[in-house]
């Protein structure tokens, strides 16, 4: 752990409201921190819990999930049916003894990217108070 | 050196672990099944300058030496403008020398030139669904413009990222539909009229769907429009008729969608028709009553005991139980108000032989099918009540422009002749209050101009004028908004005509509770001093916001909303009328604030764009399907409760259940995939290997 340390989060976004947030967010020249990388699916209905599992033991310190606001999904309720997913993934991280702050679903419309902005500068800062996952040092 | 060193070290055990990646994949994926092996991954990567909005904030030549590094890489490059002619050009040439499998644009957004790589893809002779984008312009070089460094890591990785899945991607073809010859225009303002009527010219049978009996909107109840002075009744009762007699539009009022299925091409709409209480003609032939139904004579209207405000004219005239809004409505057919209709009768009996009326009618469903729609549904005045400093509602001669508009309009409640409405006298000195709710960052009103308030104003202005010999107008103005054609010259007109302006927002205004009489209170910020000035009559120029009902129906058509609520299109310059649900277009009001010019132009657009896919015949639908891979489907049925489009079941086969989808009503959410537990679903192009892929070359494949 020299230098400074730059937190590894995985991004899994929705195609139709916060990538699109994302896009606008640019578009918009709002400034965030970089620490962030995103895969993009058409839906949050697509998240596999597996994905998320599999990042935390690739090594991620952070997970952040974003869709559509209740109601807006393109596809009528994926996200209804992520939100619920989440709470099992959480409470699956608790029992490997992960805090489950390091997951997170958000909800960012193609309209809002300065919220996306705020998003991720919250996601960022939750995850330097978490510091690196205990994870990454069980493997080394 | 050092440097050099770390990084054919990290990239050698990148390898190691992506071919696992890679081999777990493959063997997780059998034969037969849509997961089918594929020969050794060719990639190539291009990666884009955009001028300097990439190549500013990062370090190309970085990113294109560390691309070169990657597994599967075959092809690496770097252009200025890569969506230009000789950018698609470097891409179709590197795929026919070096036979790439995957093409990796490193550049914009895929929702913006996802579709122009792919075109370049398929002329290189490779299916355009083997090409995946990594988006290093908006969400990394214009969010990370100080930070050069993490901007090129971030690009680094991104490009590992698309580099992994196109290593993975598949040949797809997208699937072919027949498109129904037929459109729905929703809203039958000006801008569904038009919208409706272009079509309807056009060849295409039309539905025109009102929820209010008549058709005509906000447009029906202004006097004249601005700049050019014509009567709005003039130009727009013509065009009603048209719509009403035009043999390729459906008119049907008073009725609101009621469910939306299917996509474009074929959506299945379900109409909710209001229970009229009357019969059209029509119906009324249908039901063997012959020269029977609403002739529009208004005997009934007659009889009626009822008595209701009129909502045409913001309730300054009554109607009855049974009404029409005004005498040139289309269709001229009367309508029961249920909810204060007491049924005693009377009318049914003045009704005589024509039989029109039905007391006991019921809300009735029909299901249309058409092929593309268009929302027009328009806009509502912002309650300005909530903005009590100004006292609407509180004090009886201020009034909203929409009012105004009624007051003094000929047809209108005072038959043209603009009167107090405390007391019934011509005022003689009107305050017109602009931005009332517009422009406003308190919280309470809208933070948007409402681009037509300043024209209407300096309107209203003109017409007291011409009509009230010595009237005196003042305009109470934050900016005078006259851009369009012909409208600077009209507000210097309106200047010359003795109009007095003012440039300072109204802070409040109180009334003489003995002669109803208002004092303005603003601020002149030319002058640099408060103004405190009496009038006979204020006028509040209230915001717009989106209709009541605008929330529910996009929600049917699977639109998005801005912050605002106003609809959102596809994009603002590229695809103004569009939605991001492919089929639905937007015209008018409904997706911003619109003159009358611009919202009869963004009609026309929509039904331009609207029939393309009609007269094309056919649409091509993106190939997500889900795809079962039944030798792992346990046929345990859970994804067929998860589609929310009854895309799957499950069906017997070799003495086994197993899912099934109809990829015609797939629309590749994804939904069953994220949570099949046997991970026996295979979503085309988001597929499990994928993106697994994904994640590990993201935390796998990094810098240690
Ligand atoms: S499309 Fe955004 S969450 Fe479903």
């Amino acid at each position: 752990m020299a230098e400074e340390w730059k937190p590894k989060i995985l991004g899994i976004v929705c195609n139709w409201c916060s990538y699109a947030g994302a896009d606008l967010a640019g578009s918009a020249r709002t400034q965030y921190p970089p620490d962030i990388r995103i895969v993009r699916l058409m839906c949050t209905g697509r998240v596999d819990p597996l994905f998320i599992m599999k990042a935390f033991s690739d090594g991620a310190d952070g997970v952040l999930v974003s869709g559509c606001h209740f109601g807006d999904c393109h596809y009528l309720e994926g996200n209804y049916k992520a939100a619920k997913r989440m709470f099992l993934v959480k409470s699956l991280l608790k029992n490997i003894g992960l805090e489950d702050r390091r997951l997170r679903m958000t909800f960012v419309s193609a309209s809002e990217g300065a919220k996306w902005a705020k998003v991720i500068e919250d996601v960022v800062k939750t995850i330097h108070e978490l510091g690196p996952s205990p994870l990454t040092e069980l493997r080394q | 050196m050092v440097e050099k060193k770390t990084k054919k070290e990290t990239s050698a055990k990148k390898e190691t672990k992506k071919a696992a990646a890679a081999a777990t994949s493959q063997a997780a994926s059998p034969a037969a099944s849509p997961a089918a092996p594929q020969k050794q991954a060719k990639v190539g990567v291009f990666i884009c300058h955009c001028g300097t909005n990439i190549a500013g904030s990062i370090d190309i030549k970085a990113v294109q030496e560390y691309a070169a590094t990657l597994p599967n890489v075959a092809h690496v490059d770097n252009y200025q403008y890569q969506c230009s002619t000789p950018g698609q050009k470097k891409i179709e040439d590197a795929i026919k020398e070096k036979g790439l499998t995957g093409i990796v644009v490193a550049a914009c957004s895929p929702r913006l030139h996802e579709p122009t790589f792919r075109t370049a893809t398929k002329e290189g002779g490779l299916n355009p669904f083997r090409f995946e984008m990594a988006n290093i312009r908006e969400q990394n070089a214009w969010v990370h413009m100080h930070d050069r460094e993490g901007a090129t890591s971030k690009a680094k990785d991104a490009v590992r990222i698309a580099v992994a899945k196109a290593s993975l991607l598949q040949d797809l073809f997208p699937k072919a539909v027949k498109v129904e010859k037929t459109a729905m225009v929703v809203g039958a303002g000006v801008a569904g009229m038009q919208a409706a009527l272009d079509l309807a010219n056009a060849g295409i049978k039309t539905y025109l769907i009102e929820k209010s009996p008549t058709i005509g909107g906000r447009m029906s109840q202004l006097d004249k429009t601005f700049p050019t002075l014509d009567c709005s009744q003039c130009i727009l009762t013509p065009k009603m008729v048209d719509v009403g007699r035009a043999p390729n539009i459906n008119l049907m009022t008073y009725t609101e969608v009621d469910s939306v299925e299917g996509f474009i091409g074929n959506f299945d709409i379900t109409l909710r028709k209001k229970a009229r209480g009357v019969l059209t003609p029509k119906e009324a032939e249908a039901k063997g009553i012959v020269g029977g139904g609403c002739n529009g004579c208004g005997d009934c209207e007659g009889v009626c005991p009822v008595v209701q405000p009129n909502p045409f004219e913001m309730g300054m005239k009554p109607r009855k139980a049974i009404y029409i809004y005004h005498p040139q409505v289309v269709p001229l057919i009367y309508t029961i108000d249920f909810e204060s209709c007491i049924k005693c009768g009377l009318c049914v009996t003045s009704c005589g032989d024509k039989k029109a009326i039905d007391l006991e009618m019921k809300d009735e469903f029909e299901k249309v099918k058409v092929g593309t729609a268009i929302l027009a549904v328009g806009f509502d005045l912002f309650p300005i009540e909530k903005k009590e400093e100004w006292g609407y509602k509180k004090f009886d001669n201020v009034v909203t422009s929409l009012e105004f508009e009624r007051l003094i309009c000929a047809s209108g409640p005072t038959g043209g002749h603009l009167v107090r409405p405390s007391d019934g006298v011509t005022p003689k000195k009107v305050a017109f209050v602009l931005c009332a709710g517009s422009r406003d960052n308190t919280g309470v009103g809208k933070p948007y101009c409402s681009r037509f308030c300043c024209m209407y104003s300096l309107k209203h202005a003109h017409q007291i004028i011409e009509k009230i010999p010595g009237v005196i107008p003042y305009i109470f103005y934050m900016d005078i908004r006259s851009f369009g054609k012909a409208y600077e010259e009209f507000y210097y007109r309106i200047q010359d005509e003795g109009a007095k302006f003012i440039r300072g927002r109204v802070s409040h205004i109180l009334e003489n509770p003995e002669t109803k009489n208002l004092t303005v209170f603003a601020d002149d910020t030319l002058l640099d001093r408060p103004v405190q000035i009496d009038f006979d009559m204020v006028v509040l120029a209230a915001a717009v916001q989106p209709s009541e009902d605008t929330n529910r129906t996009r929600k049917l058509f699977g639109v998005s909303c801005s912050m605002d609520g106003w609809l959102l299109e596809a994009h603002p310059k590229l695809n103004p009328c569009g939605t991001t649900t492919a089929g639905v277009f937007l015209a008018g009001v409904c997706q911003g604030p619109k003159d009358i010019p611009d919202t009869v132009a963004s009609a026309e657009g929509a039904a331009s764009a609207a029939s393309i896919p009609i007269h094309k015949g056919e649409v091509e639908l993106e190939p997500y399907f889900a795809q079962c891979m039944e030798e792992k489907c346990a046929g345990c049925g859970l994804c067929v409760n998860l589609c929310p489009y009854t895309a799957l079941a499950l069906v017997e086969k070799e003495g086994r259940k197993v899912m099934q989808v109809t990829e015609a009503k797939c629309k590749g959410c994804g939904t069953c995939g994220g949570f099949c537990p046997g991970g026996a679903i295979w979503m085309q192009h988001f597929a499990t290997p994928q993106i697994m892929a994904q994640i590990d070359a993201f935390l796998l494949g990094g810098e240690q």
